[in-house]
């Protein structure tokens, strides 16, 4: 077991100039054979293996991953979470992950900074007005704490907003939820990492995935770039980069993987305490503890493998906040960065057995993954270690899109693409 | 930025003056195999993809100057256009024969035909 961080072990660390700390986790050999691997050791497959081991008590596992852990969209996101969604599997999934990030810092010992500042996503048109009446709605009978606020409400929470109503897109009104917010991206990685690390799973970075080893239908190890790993439990977690890595165990995923850029401004002072999206004109922001402004938008619309995103699709994202926030024009703008994000057709994730035996898949989360990550490790891992869909996944099989029994966010839900 | 160039029209572009489709080469069941639409085909026609990494096959519309829709090859790790062909036509010979993964199993048959444009 781990030494617990706590202000006494600061002070403690300070005596001897902090030189003494011990490492959060574990650089292990791989080895011969495992009762699970998860590939992806991102916040999801870090989530799964934690929740492997202290759930369902597996923890002769290894987490692989090629290159190093939370180094792909789980350090490239805007670190929004909230669970507004419209339809009742997806409140089901992202409430779970939402409720249980707020318990997170203390049960992992690690400061996620979990911010539940309030989410805010604007109205800006009548149609989109409604639509977000409808989302109330449905929310509302699921039992989340939201609700729709004035435009008077909207400048009171948020001053720097333009508030004319003679604007091309004037605010009408705003989807509010409370305790949504934001939370430390890296930490949430970190802290699962050290988590799943101190009840002896093994963390392996620089590993790399190059197939998956089946006999008679059954997984029976992986191919790695460090040797071969038997096992017979696989969970891929590997967000863009599943369609290759399935097609291997001779599964086609329905998954484009697209880029999906952000940018940080430089550090001003407070001017922005909680998030706000604006989906009509497609930008959201928040302001991090830092003072920078953090500014997301949408994908690109074309298929992109390189974590490099085009032009336009940023300048489409700042055009839109500058409009809804004039105080920012002037601003200028310190880093951007691309994500390569897994799309579903109905942009909705995918946490899922499939026909080869042992073999599991959790990815699809598209542009919102980071927000779900405690739901999703949770679920998954209850997958896993059963060989049946939690009854939350139930929904987020894989045969759905042979079943036309869609979740279907893409249109239908208070959902940035 | 990606510079696209269309082979109907002759339009040279950014790609904010053309339009992407996505994948190239999805047969609809219902128009080459009506006797066998199920609901396994018919859920691969509407969301199951290639998604290669590296080469890959992609329609593109040609927003701002000819309206049509056509082919092009890309590479989606560099970003670079390997060639633009028209909607009714397969793609270069060589392309076909450096295809991976998927493309390389959807072209084999059509390589041993011998079909190229």
């Amino acid at each position: 077991m781990k030494s617990r961080y706590s202000i006494f072990s600061i002070a403690r660390n300070a005596m001897n100039f902090h030189k003494d700390w011990e490492r959060a986790w574990r650089s292990p050999e791989p080895k011969a054979e495992y009762d699970a691997v998860i590939v992806g050791a991102g916040g999801h497959g870090l989530a799964t293996a934690y929740y492997l081991a202290k759930n369902h008590k597996m923890t002769n596992i290894a987490i692989v991953e090629k290159g190093w852990l939370g180094g792909g969209n789980t350090g490239r996101n805007t670190t929004i979470i909230r669970s507004n969604y419209l339809q009742d599997s997806s409140i089901a999934i992202y409430e779970l992950a939402r409720s249980l990030y707020e318990g997170l810092s203390k049960e992992l010992n690690y400061n996620v900074m979990f911010s539940p500042r309030g989410v805010l996503m604007l109205c800006q048109t009548e149609h989109e007005l409604r639509a977000f009446k409808r989302t109330a709605h449905a929310n509302r009978l699921a039992g989340l704490d939201c609700r729709m606020i004035t435009p008077g409400e909207v400048k009171e929470i948020v001053p720097i907003i333009n508030d004319d109503p003679a604007c091309r897109y004037p605010i009408l009104g705003a989807y509010y939820q409370p305790r949504g917010g934001t939370g430390r991206h890296d930490a949430v990685a970190w802290g699962y990492a050290r988590g799943a690390d101190s009840m002896g799973v093994d963390v392996i970075q620089n590993c790399e995935v190059t197939n998956i080893i089946r006999e008679g239908g059954k997984v029976v190890g992986l191919a790695t770039s460090r040797g071969v790993i038997k096992t017979k439990k696989v969970g891929v977690v590997t967000a863009g980069n599943v369609s290759g890595l399935m097609q291997r165990a001779g599964i086609r995923m329905p998954i484009e993987s697209l880029c999906l850029q952000a940018l940080v401004s430089e550090p001003i002072k407070p001017v922005l305490d909680c998030v706000v999206m604006a989906n009509t004109v497609h930008g959201y922001i928040s302001q991090s503890d830092k003072g920078e402004l953090v500014i997301g938008g949408g994908t690109d619309p074309y298929n992109n493998y390189s974590q490099r995103g085009s032009f336009p699709s940023l300048e489409h994202t700042v055009t839109a906040l500058v409009e809804t926030f004039p105080i920012i024009s002037r601003l200028r703008m310190l880093r951007l960065w691309g994500g390569i994000v897994d799309m579903t057709g109905d942009r909705s994730p995918i946490i899922s057995k499939t026909d080869v035996e042992g073999l599991y898949v959790n990815c699809g989360w598209g542009t919102g993954g980071f927000k779900a990550i405690p739901g999703s490790g949770y679920v998954f891992a209850d997958t896993i270690a059963n060989d049946r869909p939690h009854k939350i996944a139930v929904p987020f099989g894989l045969s759905r899109f042979a079943e036309g029994r869609l979740i279907d966010e893409s249109v239908a839900a208070a959902v940035a693409h | 930025m990606l510079l696209v160039h269309c082979p109907v029209c002759g339009a040279e572009g950014d790609e904010t003056d053309f339009h992407g489709g996505g994948q190239a080469h999805v047969r609809r069941p219902a128009t080459h195999d009506p006797a066998n639409v199920g609901d396994a085909a018919q859920g691969e026609y509407l969301f199951m993809r290639h998604n290669a990494r590296g080469l890959h096959f992609e329609r593109w519309r040609c927003d701002r100057s000819c309206g049509k829709w056509f082919h092009a090859a890309r590479d989606t790790v560099t970003m670079e256009f390997k060639a633009f062909y028209g909607i009714t036509e397969l793609p270069p010979r060589a392309l076909m024969e450096a295809a991976t993964g998927e493309w390389a199993a959807y072209f084999k048959d059509k390589l041993a035909a011998g079909k190229s444009s």
